[in-house]
């Protein structure tokens, strides 16, 4: 008998045991097989098609192993010690009172000038209605809706628009990519679905933090964005607040796809918490991110700021599949303190006459490690592809340490790569010269750090950009000395 | 308004001051000349809070407060400017958003309100008249890519915009062409006021024909070994430090 059909056996004879006194309880317990994704599914109220997806993945994520080859260390995940479904959380789980909550986070919180009120909603502390989303969220929807756009969450597609969302879930990224990944189509818990029909320039950014329901979609949260020929959208994921969560280990897919003409640019502000000084409560983010560049100069661009989480592990990814179709990623890292990232792109050229542009700044300070890894491939018919990749790192202190991992396979003779890469450090010199002229170390270190990210800061939607920066300068400060 | 007294600072092991005074009333000009490697910089440095020295003895006074206790911003804010023997490059720092960001936490600390953009700008062409500079290289920045003569006339210019009471020029001259020193020279000379005092640190006399100090000092082997009014310089240039080191030993 093989290890397969043994494990086929063990699922199929719990399958037998039933799991209709389950289905009674809010929570499912802790664990994960068959009759939990049969679980999720149901009470999603799910159609019979999801349901036979989701079984799909699982089945196949048995056979799979964590991987191991990013450069980071954390302690094993005991994936059977995590529950795959639980209902809206009950005010008394979470935190009574802001006194219960870090005083660090807090801190944080102050600075980026939040009100209290967000303050106890970021922090996980129940709350009744706190922002005025509601009211904007219709007349948004109204906005949106006269253009023909869809925008709500991915449950809500699966029942309105199976048509829409059944041909492109999981087309770009299938449930046999990666663990993580396959993890998610299994037991993904809610995201983002966004509909841009033919022609249509999407009248606004786009905004999880202007959705309702979009907190609490949970560490297994799926997004998936399709652009019809000639469209266009921007996308906005995240915030600059550092998000408190329950759930160590996110482990996300984001699907792009974007036909003939068509443009998406996706952005994103992460801040997840860190966890405390030593490291401990802090986020860990496995991310599967990729866009398909399917139709005829279509483009796709991911920036993204990164100050949160305790281990980050993430690969925007762009294959550029239509001819003359355009990948760019921007990316600004910062680890400080003991994070770890492990993070980078991957350009795949396959039409003709495709171009990508990679802009990497990674930050180091403190005892932050981190690693960039891209990879661009040029396949056998990406005739004159094209390739700019330029890589800085910036290192703060001397015990923090930053790689980068470029690698290149080119099957086409005519393509065009350029690759830079620096590392400088934030010197004796530059610190001295800017407080010869009155301003403090922090502002200093805060002007050098966004000076150096302003390539990626240039390519956010204006009020993130300037997020963006209070953000960094917020996660770098004491990083000196 | 500056008096340094007994002043002895090391680098590691190496002592470079040994123990140099110098008074300087407001409104005055010191011009400070001496041998390559004879701690001029470093007593710029020292005066400005840069790390690295080690004060052993003696004190400086400015503005009646204890200078070498105050971190660099602290000095900068009460007033102290140095104009750098090498400025620095700042990649990706645009040279206006850095000066408006200095000036204001100048003004800050002296709780005077921030200048809006508008007035800043105001001030800032105003201030590029004087230095002939080309406002160009207010977008680029800071220093970075910048010639020679370009980074030099940038310090005066910064400091026409920040006013400080003291200012330090280690060198300002050096690297400049004829017409550039002019221009310099002017600027400086347009900043001199009864309550503004300088120290100019100089190799060349032709500097000192431009701006007139009201004193002249040779500083050798970490000390002041002799002061004296302009003529000191044109003395200097005819006979060299030797000369000097010579009479100043008997003298
Ligand atoms: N960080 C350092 N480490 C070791 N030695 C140093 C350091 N800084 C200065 N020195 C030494 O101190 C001495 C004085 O240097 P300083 O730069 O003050 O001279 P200077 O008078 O400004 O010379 P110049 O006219 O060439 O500019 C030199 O011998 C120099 O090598
Ligand atoms: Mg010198």
């Amino acid at each position: 008998m093989t290890s397969a059909r043994a494990v086929d056996d063990i699922v199929k004879s719990e399958y037998e045991h039933g799991f209709s006194t389950e289905i009674e309880s809010d929570t499912l317990p802790p664990g994960l097989n068959e009759d939990v994704v049969r679980a999720i599914s149901l009470r999603k109220g799910e159609p019979e098609f999801m349901t036979e997806w989701r079984l799909k993945a699982y089945r196949h994520w048995l056979t799979m192993r964590e991987p191991e080859w990013a450069m980071v260390n954390y302690p094993k995940i005991d994936f059977q010690s995590i529950s795959y479904f639980s209902a809206p959380k009950r005010p008394e789980d979470g935190p009574q009172s802001l006194d219960e909550v870090d005083p660090l986070l807090l801190e944080t919180y102050e600075k980026l000038g939040i009100p209290i009120e967000e303050q106890k909603a970021l922090a996980g502390i129940a709350v009744d209605a706190v922002f005025d989303s509601v009211s904007i969220a219709t007349t948004f929807r109204k906005t949106l809706s006269e253009a023909g756009v869809i925008f709500c969450s991915i449950s809500e597609a699966v029942h309105e628009y199976p048509d829409l969302v059944k041909p492109y879930l999981g087309s770009v990224v299938p449930h046999t990519d990666n663990y993580y990944a396959c993890l998610n189509a299994a037991v993904f818990s809610d995201g983002t679905f966004v509909y841009i029909p033919k022609g249509v320039r999407c009248p606004m950014e786009l905004s999880t933090y202007f959705r309702i329901n979009a907190r609490n979609t949970g560490q297994f949260e799926r997004t998936l964005i399709v652009a019809e020929a000639g469209s266009y959208v921007s996308y906005l994921e995240g915030c600059t607040a550092p998000q408190r969560d329950e759930n160590q280990l996110h482990a996300a897919v984001v699907e792009l796809i974007a036909m003939d003409d068509a443009e998406i640019k996706y952005s994103t502000v992460q801040n997840w918490y860190p966890g405390d000084a030593q490291g401990k409560g802090g986020i860990y983010n496995f991310v599967t991110k990729r866009g398909d560049c399917r139709g005829a100069r279509s483009k796709i661009s991911w920036t993204q700021v990164e100050t949160g989480s305790a281990i980050t592990w993430k690969y925007p990814s762009c294959l550029l599949r239509g001819d003359d179709s355009v990948g760019e990623f921007y990316s600004v890292a910062v680890t400080k303190g003991r994070q770890q990232a492990d993070t980078g792109t991957k350009m795949i050229h396959i039409g003709k006459n495709t171009s990508s542009t990679i802009v990497s700044k990674g930050i180091s300070a403190g005892e932050g490690q981190q690693t960039y890894r891209g990879l661009v491939r040029i396949s056998q018919r990406a005739e004159n592809a094209r390739n700019h990749t330029q890589c800085d790192s910036l290192l703060i202190g001397d015990r923090c340490s930053a790689n980068t991992v470029p690698y290149i396979e080119v099957k086409h003779p005519s393509a065009k790569m350029e690759h830079e890469a620096t590392t400088s450090k934030i010197s004796e010199d530059q610190l001295f010269y800017c407080r010869s002229r009155g301003l403090t170390e922090e502002d200093a270190v805060s002007m050098i750090v966004n000076g150096f990210c302003k390539e990626v800061f240039n390519e956010l939607p204006m009020e993130f950009a300037v997020e963006a920066q209070k953000l960094l300068s917020i996660s770098l400060e004491g990083a000196v000395g | 308004m500056l008096s340094v007294k007994g002043l002895k600072a090391n680098v590691g092991d190496k002592e470079i001051l040994k123990g140099l005074d110098l008074e300087i009333a407001p409104g005055e000009v010191h011009a400070i000349m001496g041998p390559n490697g004879a701690g001029k910089s470093t007593l710029s440095h020292v005066l400005s809070g840069r790390e690295g020295y080690e004060v052993t003895a003696g004190s400086a006074t400015f503005l009646g407060q204890d200078l070498l206790a105050l971190a660099p911003e602290e000095r900068a804010q009460i007033g102290l400017f140095l104009a750098f023997q090498y400025p620095v490059e700042l990649p990706g720092v645009n040279n206006t958003y850095f000066l408006k960001a200095a000036l204001n936490s100048l003004r800050k600390a002296r709780g005077e309100p921030e200048l809006d953009a508008v007035s800043f700008l105001r001030l800032i062409k105003e201030k590029l008249k004087i230095l002939d500079l080309d406002d160009a290289l207010l977008k680029r920045a800071v220093n970075a890519g910048f010639s020679g003569g370009e980074k030099k006339r940038n310090e005066i210019f910064q400091m026409a915009l920040l006013e400080p009471r003291l200012a330090i020029l280690d060198e300002t001259d050096s690297g400049l062409d004829i017409d550039a020193l002019r221009v310099v020279a002017d600027g400086v000379n347009a900043l001199r006021s009864p309550e503004r005092s300088m120290i100019v640190v100089t190799h060349y006399q032709r500097l000192l024909d431009y701006i007139q100090p009201d004193y002249v000092h040779v500083l050798a082997k970490g000390r002041i070994i002799r002061s004296g009014g302009k003529e000191l310089a044109l003395e200097l240039e005819e006979k060299g430090y030797g000369w000097i080191d010579s009479e100043g030993q008997a003298a």
